[in-house]
């Protein structure tokens, strides 16, 4: 296990060298040129090339990539080329609010659906059963920023009970102010993270219903919440698992569209302007935090899978027949 | 369905927040009179605080007036007033300005105005690295001295009547403050409190201000990337009041509504068809005047921005002292437009491409612009860009046939008096008019010959200005004092008043 972990670790370094030297050749074909956006019309030809000078896009690409990396490897991320603020400290400030809000998401989208796509699995023959696939079918059609508006509609126009969006400016200072910004925020992305879970649920524990250990199991005595508790659980949980590990990370990718809707300063509105200002530094320390985050989402994810699921840790030799099946 | 089941959800959770929550929903510390917080939304955020290094409208919107302060304040209504600049003197042949400066001001630092920090500061806006968008106007500038440090030499090379005027948004910085792009150190009724990037900025009230205090005792600027949260934050008293609507879309819901005002200001924002005045079909006069007159610009205005906005007719909004309505020059007719096309020699047409950034309104306009010349058998071909991809190929390559842009500034008729503009427009006698406008002795001269080379400019048909947007500004009827008009995007917020 040790060997794997030191391994996987190897690994995820390896991956985040290659993403930051992909994003950087990406970032460089982009049509257009950072100083641009320093400029207003009127610029003389000496205003875009002080700018292109003090940003230091005027230099060889290949010298900004080894200034990059070399910055990378002490932690620093670089210094935005409009703003001129630090990268770093900016991105930590924006995952003061992306970080909650995805984890907040997925803890209530868990809650959800579980008990949801459980219950649409065990009772698929009767009406509710059938009701619950379908309600998780329409959340899976619906465009989460519709979600969002509808939500804003609601409770932030009509009734008044919420925030339309915003975040407070003391951030966390005032946990209760900060949970209030992000009620409906997290709403919104956990009803459509909830909907595919619920699909991916119920399909899990479909087959695990019709197992035959689970069967036997009943055969041999084992009361329904016995035999599901001991057999079936940890069987169902192998694929939901995997797919949570996908999940987060599409979560923490995709708040931008969220954090657009609710006027919430976290890691994906500061990328949409950044990508607008072409701020090079801020788009590839964003990115490269993003890529990151989703490999530790894998690595963990991939660790629990291994946990629940012995197969997967490829004891050497182990007997198939040691598996039930 | 769905909705149901969300709603129950929702529910649920928002009655588990509200236990965990002891604050009430409306917006907190709700206080009127003098030490009010006035709540302001924009969708301008500052790029940085640096109004010479690329800070963008935002910087303007925020600190101009309110944190810095220049010698000479450009009011709401467009007139020039002193500021720091207590008095001046201009010498007989108009080339020695002396500016005596107020006594008792200091910046936010504590540390005492002087002579040194105005040189310093107009030093700033001309120096090499400059990204002010002012900075050629500022060439004139051949001398500062600032040996008293309550007075002020200037000395130019030659005479320029917008002088002062131009020194109206050159902000009075401390000489010895760093850095100005995260900090500052201005003499305006307000400091900068705190800036959350992609959220919000904050000012307090400045306790030892040199002039009359702010109505208020802080303002915060919100800021939104999505013009309907910008719109919810409004009806939800999130905000006081929206610096310039993006839409009339969102205006139905203040409109008619007792606790909003709705403002129809005057902008200084032009939409323009550009065309390369150099190259064929549009070196022909006939031509442009033949595109300007086959596109019903009304028609435009109303399905873009509905009753609001103003046709001119040419670049001058009603905010410069030079305009007037030119608009019957070249009025929209076909039948026109067809004529003056086969007496170009282009009896059947010709085929352009048009450039077009790709954010609203152009590629709706031009759309419509498309549909309008396909009946004077004009075909139009849409290039869609970035806003990059036009400052590359469009204004400094000048590599285009025509263009759509909204240009943002007051007073820039001057542009067609440079013939190496993106646009090419070269007219001796329109540029010999523009630059002894510059050298007038008085303010009644520059206009005339200003009035003279824009008649000029119209009837050549350098470019067809489509529109000038509406400035729009919504309030809660519980504010009074804000400016409404939002010239070249300053937004003063020191007279706002905040009652019940």
């Amino acid at each position: 296990m040790t060997i794997y972990i030191l391994r996987r670790l190897a690994f995820l370094v390896l991956s985040l060298f290659l993403a930051s030297a992909i994003l950087f050749v990406l970032l460089r074909l982009l049509p257009g040129d950072p100083a641009n956006a320093l400029l207003s019309v009127g610029a003389t030809e000496e205003q875009v090339q002080a700018a292109r000078a003090s940003i230091g896009s005027d230099r060889p690409a290949v010298e900004q990539f080894v200034t990059w990396l070399g910055e990378m490897a002490t932690l620093n991320l670089g210094t935005s080329f409009i703003s001129g603020l630090p990268v770093g400290p900016e991105i930590a400030a924006r995952l003061v609010v992306t970080v909650p809000l995805t984890l907040l998401s997925f803890g209530l989208a868990v809650i959800v659906a579980v008990p949801v796509g459980f219950l649409a699995a065990y009772r698929a023959n009767r009406w509710y059963g059938a009701a619950l696939s379908a309600v998780s079918q329409l959340g899976i059609a619906v465009p989460i920023f519709w979600v969002g508006v509808l939500l804003i509609s609601r409770f932030a126009l009509n009734l008044r009970l919420l925030p339309a969006g915003g975040f407070p400016q003391n951030d966390w200072a005032e946990p209760g102010e900060a949970l209030r910004s992000l009620t409906l925020p997290v709403i919104t992305i956990a009803f459509v993270m909830s909907s595919s879970l619920v699909r991916y649920v119920r399909s899990a524990t479909l087959d695990v219903l019709g197992s035959d250990y689970l069967r036997t199991s009943r055969s041999l005595g084992a009361s329904f919440p016995s035999a599901m508790w001991h057999h079936g659980v940890r069987n169902a949980s192998v694929p939901v698992v995997a797919i949570l590990g996908i999940e987060l990370a599409t979560t923490f990718l995709g708040a931008v569209v969220v954090e657009s809707v609710f006027a919430l300063p976290g890691l994906g509105s500061m990328l949409l302007v950044a990508i607008a200002q072409h701020d090079y530094p801020n788009i590839q320390g964003i990115l490269l935090t993003s890529t990151f985050v989703v490999l530790i989402i894998g690595f963990v994810a991939d660790l629990v899978s291994r946990l629940i699921d012995p197969r997967l840790r490829g004891a050497p030799r182990a007997p198939r027949a040691a598996v039930s099946r | 369905m769905n909705t149901r089941s969300s709603t129950l959800i929702a529910l649920a959770l928002t009655a588990a927040l509200a236990l965990t929550s002891c604050s009430s929903a409306e917006s907190p510390a709700d206080e009127t009179g003098s030490d009010a917080t006035i709540n302001i939304g924009s969708v301008y955020e500052p790029q940085n605080l640096d109004n010479t290094g690329g800070g963008g409208q935002g910087v303007t919107e925020a600190l101009n007036g309110n944190v810095y302060e220049g010698l000479f304040r450009l009011t709401d209504d467009g007139e020039v007033e002193n500021l720091l600049a207590a008095d001046y003197q201009v010498s007989d042949d108009g080339l020695t300005y002396t500016f005596t400066l107020q006594d008792g001001v200091t910046f936010h630092s504590g540390a005492a105005l002087t002579a040194a920090d105005v040189k310093y500061s107009i030093e700033k806006v001309t120096a090499e690295d400059s990204q002010s968008a002012r900075k050629s106007n500022f060439g004139v500038v051949s001398s500062i001295d600032a040996s008293d440090p309550t007075t002020v030499v200037v000395t130019l090379s030659t005479k320029s009547i917008s002088f002062i005027y131009n020194l109206s948004y050159v902000w009075i910085m401390n000489a010895a403050a760093t850095d100005r792009k995260t900090t500052e150190d201005g003499t305006g009724p307000y400091t900068l409190d705190t800036w959350k990037r992609g959220s919000t900025l904050s000012l307090n009230r400045f306790d030892d201000y040199w002039g009359t205090a702010a109505a208020n005792g802080r303002v915060v600027f919100y800021y939104y990337t999505d013009a309907t949260a910008l719109n919810n934050a409004l009806l939800t008293n999130q905000i006081d009041v929206v610096t310039s609507e993006q839409s009339p879309d969102a205006l139905t819901q203040f409109d008619n509504n007792d606790a909003y005002t709705i403002n129809d200001g005057q902008s200084t924002t032009k939409l323009l068809l550009a065309f390369n005045d150099r190259v064929a079909p549009f070196d022909n006069v006939l031509v442009r005047k033949a595109v300007t007159s086959a596109i019903d610009n009304a028609k435009l205005l109303s399905s873009v921005w509905g009753d609001y906005g103003t046709l001119t007719g040419s670049m001058v909004p009603p905010t410069d002292p030079w305009y007037e309505d030119l608009t019957a020059v070249n009025p929209y007719d076909v039948d026109l437009a067809t004529q003056q096309l086969s007496e170009a020699g282009y009896a059947d047409g010709f085929a352009f491409t048009l450039d077009t950034p790709n954010y609203d309104p152009h590629p709706a306009a031009a759309e419509f612009i498309k549909g309008e010349l396909a009946k004077v058998n004009i075909d139009v071909t849409i290039n869609v860009i970035t806003a990059d991809e036009w400052y590359t190929k469009v204004y400094q390559s000048q590599d285009f046939s025509a263009t759509l842009q909204e240009h943002v500034n007051d007073r820039d008729v001057v542009f067609y008096g440079n013939p190496d503009f993106y646009w090419g427009y070269d007219n001796p006698a329109v540029t010999a008019l523009i630059d002894e406008s510059e050298l007038s002795d008085t303010a009644a001269e520059q206009t005339e010959k200003l009035k003279a080379a824009n008649q000029q400019i119209v009837a050549d048909a350098a470019s067809d200005w489509l529109y000038l947007y509406p400035q729009i500004v919504v309030a809660s009827t519980s504010i009074t004092g804000y400016p409404v008009n939002g010239l070249n995007s300053q937004f003063y917020a020191y007279d706002i008043v905040k009652s019940n």
